[in-house]
């Protein structure tokens, strides 16, 4: 894996679980892979993963249970209310960039209407 | 978990030359250090000065307490940065070589790293490419159960296969109760394996820090710094 933003490595890391969470390719009570394990496939510094997993428990997104292993919540609300943090930070940028291209709210209300429309 | 290298005002002066200049580095147990820099501009002297190579005009080495001598060669595994093994040589001989030379060499170890690298004891050292030396060397200097690994440029020149199993060997030797100090001016294939990083520039420390805590700071990655302190 490329890191390429301008983050901290376990933020980069972090989000990418995130998104796997919430897409339901790592599901609610799974089992997610050793330090070691992950280390080895991202090719990364032990520690780093280390850091991403207790940030991601302070978060309540994972718990560790001793031996056994990180695992994702098995507490649904808190996956539904990640996803809507990240949708609304997707919608805020979206937004933001849009107003700055000088559409106002009824504008990009009717330029999504219509994407929506030509998807269907 | 205290420091295993502690390095205090090193100096060390060639005739007129400053290749060192009044260092101070500390390298913490379980930590991956790594030495950045352009060429000339002191790694490979830090380096010979901690493995017992050279010795400093001034200031303090210590690793595990103790100054560099006898004792510190024992427990710190060194891949400098070209080959040093015989071309009359077998990989066989060169394991029974470091054997021989170090009580902390783990022949089980070596065997592993050899499969893990695709290697075969009967394989002759002169018909290796250069990313197979690299992966034996590599092997030799990992399979030593030692405190402090000192890697001296250990992807220079490899293709990016070699390269990759290079970065798992060292991943996989990951310990929390040794350290690691790996000089590269690779620094994009490699700073995803440093826990801290030391920029190195006419002698001096210019920058330095966790790894993590520079890229929050700076908001960018580690390569990027680089071409920022050295660049232009």
């Amino acid at each position: 894996m490329e890191f390429n933003d301008n983050l901290p490595i376990y933020i980069q890391i972090m989000n990418l679980i995130r998104s796997k969470v919430v897409s339901g390719e790592i599901g609610g009570g799974d089992r997610l892979l050793s330090v070691r394990e992950f280390s080895k496939q991202l090719k990364v510094n032990p520690n780093t993963i280390q850091r991403t997993y207790q940030e991601l428990e302070r978060e309540g997104l994972v718990f560790t249970q001793r031996g056994k292993g990180t695992f994702v919540t098995e507490d649904l609300e808190t996956i539904r209310n990640l996803k809507r943090d990240m949708a609304s930070a997707i919608v805020e940028n979206f937004m933001l960039k849009m107003k700055k291209m000088g559409f106002n709210s009824e504008d990009i209300v009717q330029i999504i209407s219509e994407w929506i429309e030509e998807e269907r | 978990m205290g420091n295993i290298v502690e390095v205090r005002n090193l100096t060390k002066t060639y005739s007129n030359n400053k290749a060192l200049d009044d260092i101070d580095l500390d390298v913490e147990a379980g930590k991956v250090v790594g030495i950045l820099g352009p060429n000339g501009s002191g790694k490979t002297t830090l380096i010979k000065i901690l493995t017992g190579l050279l010795r400093q005009t001034r200031g303090e080495v210590a690793i595990e307490g103790q100054q560099v001598g006898t004792y510190t060669k024992s427990i710190v595994s060194y891949l400098p940065d070209r080959n040093f093994l015989y071309d009359w040589m077998k990989i066989d001989d060169a394991c029974r070589l470091y054997r021989d030379f170090y009580s902390d060499f783990d022949e089980s170890k070596f065997e592993s790293l050899l499969e893990f690298m695709k290697l075969e004891r009967p394989m002759k050292i002169a018909a290796l490419s250069k990313g197979m030396h690299e992966k034996l060397n590599l092997s030799l200097v990992l399979a030593r159960n030692a405190k402090l690994y000192v890697l001296d440029e250990p992807i220079a020149g490899v293709d990016p296969v070699a390269r990759d199993q290079i970065l798992d060997a060292i991943i996989n030797n990951y310990s929390r109760n040794s350290s690691m100090l790996i000089t590269t001016h690779l620094v994009r294939d490699m700073e995803n394996l440093f826990d801290d990083v030391v920029f190195l520039n006419d002698g001096e420390i210019v920058l330095e820090g966790n790894a993590e805590a520079l890229r929050e700071e700076r908001g960018k990655q580690i390569d990027d710094i680089y071409k920022e302190i050295f660049g232009e």
